[in-house]
């Protein structure tokens, strides 16, 4: 199993190694390794909680960035049962970096909106890397207004490096696109649970994460630039991206602490990529948690305590 | 041009560059056609280069002063002033760059919200300043649009804005991405009021203002040749390697591809908006 380890991760790459080659060495054979392997597999545990336990800014958005992070597609036969997907915008085209279509949560029927970024080359294509043109955010935008219609709670997901920056998104109102989805979802009439699962970038990441409640998973960034953009910006030089992801606070235990997130879902040791089938585990209860909460109240109720929250956002001072 | 310098009258002739000293401020060169022009001329024109029509960038005070009736006026959010509650720092302390913007610009943040009248009808206009900070919307900016359009919904008057601005303020993080939600969840309510509201573009209206109130208007209006996107034209270029198309993300290629309503030139803007408001709330013709 290779699973990818991040430079931080070394010492803990080292020692997985060792222990894979004792692994090796004692299969077939008669030598006893196993005391050896347990000792070592404890002490890989243990180097992973501390290192874990202090990680840098920078380090998680590396994680959140991670090749190998389960994605919208993983977690939804995870998740969900009976989830079929539904396409287009009605207008324009079917944009793949935007999935999302009528499934169930315990039974529950659900609307599931999610970024997809795409696991190989090839899907990465495809999925254009998870950055949406304006025909997402409207098939999303559709699918809302399905859910709402239907009395149907909106769960999504949100795993975006940002909105395209490309001529035909542009050429067909890419700012209007994710404006109007702005404006839908602080009135839709129906539960909206947004979840954080791997990279939340900027407009693009907002244009489906307006609702009632805002989840992170541990090891998720949410951001109005990328530390990259933030930095070539303000120091002008990309190579400051650390130094900006910490001035930007961009963790959902940082954003916790400031109030702007709502619920921290905690990884498995080491990432939610390590053991993506225990992640799914911690989001569904989350989800189910989350809704249960949410169906004791009448849609005006939810549109006027969504409202209210978004009117919080934001500290100033005010004299005379 | 040596032949040409010889026939030039001396006393008419400009030796080597402007060495003679002009009042500060008496004469102004537009960045478009570089054609020098009087002050006093440019402002009766609007900011508006007399040679080439260029629309200048204008302050956020002085667009309302010249959009607005004379008279009853009502500044709406004056005592809202930004904090750093991020303590954020870069290159220079997040504090120190609105102490230098506030000085630059008499400005606290900005926007700057007004209630009055254009030709008689009854308004709340909201201006950005785009020499604060980049007009960047941040908390303050987003609190003020948010009272505007309250005071407009709970007035049942229209409300106008006009947008220039590179987009969220970095510096305060988060918070500044959750204005956009803010600004287009009070538009929201509005819409459900029933009450209009034009967003008119000018340059540059760009990332989350242009992703949020700006291009939520009932009515779009742009000046001409603005730049009006999501993502600058630097970002897209690095993004798709192309050179981008002549008047790319300009108000007449917004135009042509349907993303707003109209053009207008800066002197005639009180009037359309004027009209089309007259004709909204079904009043007679100003």
């Amino acid at each position: 199993m290779n699973l990818n380890f991040l430079d931080f991760e070394r010492p803990i790459a080292e020692l997985e190694a060792k222990i894979q080659e004792l692994r090796f060495v004692s299969d077939g054979q008669d030598l006893n390794l196993q005391e050896e392997i347990q000792r070592l597999e404890a002490k890989s545990r243990s180097l992973t909680e501390s290192i874990f336990s202090s990680l840098t800014t920078w380090q998680v958005t590396q994680l959140a960035r991670h090749p190998q992070r389960p994605l919208t597609l993983d977690y939804i036969p995870r998740v969900f049962t009976e989830f079929r997907e539904l396409h287009g915008d009605r207008a324009f085209a079917d944009d793949p970096s935007i999935v999302g279509g009528p499934a169930r949560l315990d039974g529950r029927p659900v609307m599931v909106i999610g970024h997809q970024k795409g696991r190989d080359t090839k899907e990465k294509i495809h999925r254009n890397w998870g950055m949406p043109r304006p025909e997402g955010y409207r098939k999303a935008l559709r699918l809302m207004r399905l859910a709402e219609r239907f009395s149907m709670p909106v769960l999504t997901f949100i795993d975006t490096p940002g909105a395209y920056p490309g001529i035909g998104a542009e050429e067909r109102g890419q700012s209007e696109a994710i404006a109007r989805n702005l404006m839908y979802m602080s009135a839709l009439r129906t539960p909206v649970v947004c979840t954080v699962i791997g990279e939340g970038g900027s407009g693009g990441a907002l244009a489906i994460g307006v609702g009632d409640r805002l989840l992170m998973l541990e090891y998720s960034t949410y951001a109005v630039i990328s530390p990259e953009g933030c930095a070539s910006i303000l120091w002008k030089s990309a190579d400051k991206a650390p130094e900006a992801a910490e001035a930007m606070g961009i963790t959902a235990r940082r954003l916790e602490g400031l109030g702007l997130v709502d619920r921290v879902i905690p990884e498995p040791l080491g990432g939610a990529h390590r053991d993506p089938d225990a992640a799914a585990a911690a989001l569904r209860e989350a989800l189910v948690e989350e809704l249960e909460r949410l169906a004791a109240h009448a849609p005006d109720e939810l549109v006027e305590g969504r409202r209210a929250r978004l009117m919080s956002y934001g500290h100033f001072k005010e004299s005379g | 041009m040596n032949w040409f310098r010889k026939l030039v009258p001396s006393r008419i002739r400009t030796e080597g560059g402007s060495k003679r000293t002009v009042p500060e401020g008496l004469w102004t060169k537009c960045e478009a056609c570089s054609a020098i022009l009087y002050r006093a001329e440019l402002e009766r024109e609007l900011d508006v280069c007399p040679k080439c029509g260029h629309h200048m960038r204008i302050g956020a005070r002085l667009r309302l002063e010249r959009f607005l009736d004379p008279g009853q006026r009502r500044e709406i959010g004056a005592g809202l002033e930004p904090v750093d509650a991020l303590k954020f720092r870069d290159s220079k302390r997040y504090r120190d760059r609105l102490v230098q913007a506030q000085k630059a610009t008499g400005e606290k943040d900005a926007l700057v919200a007004m209630e009055g009248a254009v030709r008689g009808i009854p308004v709340v206009a909201a201006a950005f300043d785009f020499a604060f900070m980049g007009g960047s919307m941040g908390a303050v900016v987003g609190e003020r649009f948010v009272r505007a359009a309250e005071t407009s919904r709970e007035r049942g008057i229209p409300l106008v804005c006009f947008s220039a601005s590179g987009g969220a303020r970095m510096q305060e993080a988060l918070f500044s991405l959750m204005q956009m939600a803010k600004t287009a969840a009070a538009l929201a309510r509005l819409e459900e009021r029933g009450v209009p509201y034009i967003s008119v573009l000018t340059d540059p209206t760009m990332g989350g203002v242009s992703a949020s109130l700006a291009t939520l208007g009932d009515v779009l209006i742009a000046e001409p040749r603005a730049l009006i996107g999501f993502a600058g034209p630097r970002v897209i270029e690095q993004t798709v390697r192309e050179t981008l198309p002549e008047g790319f993300q300009r108000s007449e290629f917004l135009l042509e591809h349907g993303a707003i309503d109209m053009i207008v030139h800066r002197h005639e803007l009180r009037d359309t908006i004027a009209g089309l408001l007259a004709q909204f709330t079904r009043r007679d013709a100003p």
